[in-house]
């Protein structure tokens, strides 16, 4: 009666198996390696370029122990942090700024594991070390910025068409224009409405002669503009991360307005707050270039209007305050040649009305020269002040003449990068230390590693034979629950750590209730092989409500918890799931196997089993 | 080997009226600390900086406190931390100075006055994101709360889930108390070694909420008193040891798991404690005043089959 199927025997079976090839990863240790990627589309990242990285490192000197190519880049394998160090210094400057090269951690588990995706658990930042940030995006300037634009556009609509207006701003996130007469505004309405499908307009009279029209964003285009907000910021932070050379940063959304970045093994933490904080903006003004006034300026007397900047190379320039374009009309920056000469050049692409504001002004100031600045942390810097040859239409602009191919990188890097579309704030900061990490790893080891001795020791105490099998179910569930783990690649934080203890100690429960009952069965008289069976069947039921209701528990961490609790949750979980397998399928079969064969069972060894009427007497 | 060796049924119920008055009375004493104390909360719920500090040598807290007088940065607390090399520093929220700008500064603060300082750990929580999490913390409370009851009034039956929830949120309350009595910091782990102990202790009353079942379908002639009796009694040996297993567990992570783990272990611990207590004698009793009967679990319609252990194939 005792008996399992052998399907039930080969189920088992395939979860070992499998348990344990996934669960092997995690015991090769990992070597330092050196990883070099690139965040460029027109860079590939192929063979060429592992040839290229194992000759410098030959030329250099660098000693390496294997390289390889995997789709995210070339992994160079190195015996120690001193030579990780120097390969990356080597690598990141033979092979220029095209490429990252970054810091990293190789498991040394042989090809074939990772081959069929058995990797070593994901590890989370407080056993790793790294950086976690959350930037809230701050949507209302966001939102402030468009009404500015439009608030321009609508302005040069206005006077393409000729039509009268007495005044014209923004308020808050609306556009407010004045007018004087009644047949202007309706005409003004008409026009705006034609042009500019996503604003809603209405009438607001002051009251005097003083006539309103109110532009305001319809709340779609408001929702797109948000989404639209954080897209161009997540790709700004990316630019950005790239700058750090971190190995496997996460850059998410999270929710409607944040930003999720994380960045593993990163050691200096203010370097890379410095480098995500950075509220960069960019403005195209024209420069002054007026007789004397550069010298008057450099003199200390700054002509009104204008503003005296330098330039990457120090020298001063000019420039007047009105801004011509925002760094949100530009689309992409990105280096190349001029068609004319193969010099260097950086091509700009704007979007429509930039592209039709720079028209304008090339037009009207051909000769003149106009600077693109970066205003960073309240500082600005004219990255360059090129001279306008003639006008440009169509929003393609070249930016060329006397400069390097490194610079045409750098201006369009930062043309890129400098194009924030709304500023961002950190909203929550997790930095850990990488020896904190370390030091967190063997505390959780540890607890988990003592705790489960103590149970598998009382358990064969106790429940002799029926002990050990449960500590052997234990053991299983402890395999199974890491290998899940390392295959969903799911995020190991030192709380989740704490709940695998946690699960391991739940999980005794389902034998603890299957061996009491089968001491009870025995004490009322059954026979072995009833008390067995009875025992696991009757155990069951309670065992599937109490995991129920505990992962009911664990479910409602996964929706609200975030972080470490939300490695947790994944972790409890999962043990329950496991702990239901283990400790009542696997451990009746190993039960089976033993007792399942013998057709007159006298006795089960369960350790002693007190009957009260032998006490009674 | 086997510790529990009770001949008759213990007779609980006789007590119960007892043990509802104790319960109350600790129950009672945990809303008081809650409401004149509150609950200490930690960065995550309220905001502000932490920041980690080990040195080479004990940390000498004049001189971590005279470094940080110097930046004027409000109410601040330093103490040890772990060993007495580390010293942790919470800052409260500064409208005006961003995380990074505080961490940093502090450090620089720190590493003026002694080069050895070095940084192990900052957390930073904005004022907006404690609370949510603090909203969220609330919300899973009672998304699991309800999701338990839900469950055990479809399976058992309502009696059993209400006398189960408040047997929990009794159990809940009492961590809580204890958090507020003592002052010591709540923060997201403990709140989620809070759930895992609703979800944990439920186990407890599910497993006696069956076993009362079962005795509803066997012993036909019992009083319900006696039936409850017996179930605590036949359950009281696997109640020990499960809860004495997973203590063991806890406590290993109470002692080896370090500071991080300290306050979660420790929220563990009395659940568990308490989890015991309440589910044999805060749940029973309250399903006896609720008026369980035998009609209420035993459908009628399984009678014609016989016996209450036909489970057995």
């Amino acid at each position: 009666m005792n008996r399992y199927p052998l399907w039930k025997y080969i189920v088992i079976a395939i979860a070992l198996i499998v348990g344990f090839l996934y669960t092997l990863p995690n015991f090769f240790p990992e070597v330092p390696a050196v990883q070099v990627s690139t965040s460029k589309a027109a860079i590939k990242v192929d063979t060429a370029l592992l040839g290229t990285i194992e000759s410098a490192l030959k030329d250099g000197g660098v000693p390496f122990l294997g390289t390889e190519l995997d789709p995210v880049g070339v992994k160079v394998r190195l015996s120690d942090v001193d030579t990780q160090i120097k390969a990356k210094d080597l690598l990141q400057s033979k092979l220029g700024d095209n490429y990252i090269v970054a810091l990293n951690q190789l498991s040394t588990s042989p090809h074939w594991l990772a081959s069929i995706g058995a990797l070593p658990m994901y590890l989370g930042l407080d056993l790793r070390g790294g950086v976690h940030f959350l930037l809230q995006v701050d949507m209302k300037a966001a939102l402030d910025k468009s009404a500015d634009r439009y608030t321009t556009d609508i302005r040069s609509l206005l006077r393409e068409k000729k039509i009268q207006y007495s005044g014209i701003g923004r308020e808050g996130a609306n556009v407010v224009l004045r007018f004087k007469d009644d047949a202007e505004r309706n005409r003004a309405r008409l026009e705006i409405e034609k042009a500019y499908t996503d604003l809603s307009l209405r009438d607001a009279d002051a009251g005097g002669g003083d006539l309103r029209l109110v532009a305001a964003l319809k709340p779609e285009a408001q929702t797109r503009i948000q989404a639209g907000a954080v897209q161009q910021n997540i790709q700004i932070l990316r630019n950005r991360v790239n700058e750090l050379g971190v190995a496997e940063p996460i850059i998410q959304q999270q929710g409607a307005e944040r930003v999720v970045v994380q960045l593993p093994g990163v050691q200096d933490t203010a370097r890379a707050k410095d480098i995500l904080g950075r509220t960069a903006s960019l403005e195209i003004r024209m420069v002054n270039d007026d007789a004397g006034a550069l010298s008057a300026a450099q003199a200390g007397q700054v002509p009104f209007g204008s503003d005296l900047y330098m330039d990457r190379s120090g020298t001063p320039v000019l420039v007047r305050r009105q801004v011509v374009l925002t760094g949100d009309r530009i689309n992409d920056a990105q280096p190349g040649f001029d068609q004319r000469n193969n010099e260097p050049a950086v091509h700009v692409n704007l979007d429509g009305s930039g592209a039709r504001i720079f028209k304008e002004i090339t037009r009207e100031n051909v000769g003149k020269r106009m600077a693109i600045v970066l205003v960073e942390k309240g500082k600005s810097e004219v990255i360059t002040a090129p001279v306008i040859r003639e006008e440009i239409g169509g929003g393609r602009v070249q930016i060329s003449g006397r400069m390097s191919t490194r610079e045409a990188n750098d201006i369009a890097l930062l043309m890129r990068a400098g194009a924030l579309a709304a500023p961002m704030e950190i909203v929550e900061e997790r930095t850990v230390g990488p020896s904190l990490g370390k030091e967190n790893i063997d505390k959780g080891f540890n607890s988990v590693a003592y705790g489960f001795a103590v149970l598998v020791v009382f358990m064969c105490v106790y429940y002799l034979l029926m002990g050990f099998i449960s500590s052997i179910a234990l053991s299983i569930n402890l395999l199974l629950l890491v290998a899940i783990l390392s295959m969903l690649q799911a995020t190991l934080t030192l709380p989740g750590i704490a709940a695998v203890a946690l699960a391991l100690g739940m999980a005794i429960d389902a034998n603890v209730l299957i061996n009491e009952r089968i001491r009870e069965e025995l004490r009322w008289g059954a026979t072995p092989h009833a008390a067995l069976t009875a025992g696991y069947e009757r155990a069951w039921g309670t065992i599937l409500d109490s995991n129920v209701t505990t992962l009911i528990a664990g479910i409602a961490l996964l929706i609200f918890g975030t972080g470490p609790v939300r490695g947790f949750a994944v972790v409890h979980c999962l043990g329950i799931l496991t702990s239901m397998f283990s400790a009542v399928f696997v451990s009746r079969g190993i039960v089976n196997l033993i007792y399942g064969s013998k057709k007159h069972l006298s006795s089960i060894s369960i350790g002693q089993v007190w009957r009260p009427a032998a006490a009674a007497k | 080997m086997e510790f529990f060796r009770i001949s008759r049924d213990i007779p609980f119920m006789r007590y119960a009226l007892v043990f509802n008055v104790i319960s109350l009375i600790t129950f009672v004493l945990a809303v008081v600390f809650l409401a004149t104390r509150g609950l200490n909360l930690g960065v995550d719920f309220r905001g502000g900086t932490v920041i980690e500090v080990t040195y080479e040598k004990a940390v000498d807290f004049n001189h971590v406190r005279a470094a940080i007088d110097t930046l004027d940065l409000g109410e601040y607390s330093a103490q040890s931390f772990g060993g007495s090399n580390t010293a942790l520093i919470r800052l409260p929220l500064k409208e005006g100075l961003s995380s990074a700008q505080l961490s940093e500064k502090v450090m620089g603060a720190l590493k003026a006055a002694d080069p050895t300082a070095r940084q192990q750990r900052v957390e930073f929580v904005g004022p907006q994101v404690g609370k949510e999490l603090y909203e969220n913390g609330a919300l899973a409370l009672l998304l699991v709360s309800l999701g338990i009851v839900g469950y055990l009034a479809m399976r058992f039956e309502w009696r059993f889930a209400v006398a189960a929830i408040v047997a929990n949120l009794h159990d809940i309350i009492i961590i809580l108390g204890f958090f507020a009595l003592f002052q010591w910091e709540f923060s997201l782990p403990v709140l989620a070694a809070v759930l895992a102990v609703l979800g944990y202790s439920v186990n407890e009353s599910v497993v006696i909420a069956d076993r009362i079942r079962e005795n509803f379908r066997k012993m036909r002639k019992a009083t319900v008193t006696h039936v409850i009796d017996n179930a605590i009694t036949s359950t009281i040996s696997r109640t020990m040891i499960t809860h004495g297993m997973t203590l063991m567990m806890v406590l290993s992570i109470l002692f080896f798991g370090g500071e991080t783990l300290h306050y979660f272990a420790l929220a563990l611990t009395i659940g568990i404690c308490f989890g015991i207590y309440s589910s044999v004698l805060v749940m029973a009793p309250l399903v006896m005043w609720l008026g369980v009967s035998r009609e209420d679990l035993v459908k009628p319609e399984r009678k014609p089959d016989g016996e209450g252990g036909k489970i057995l194939p």
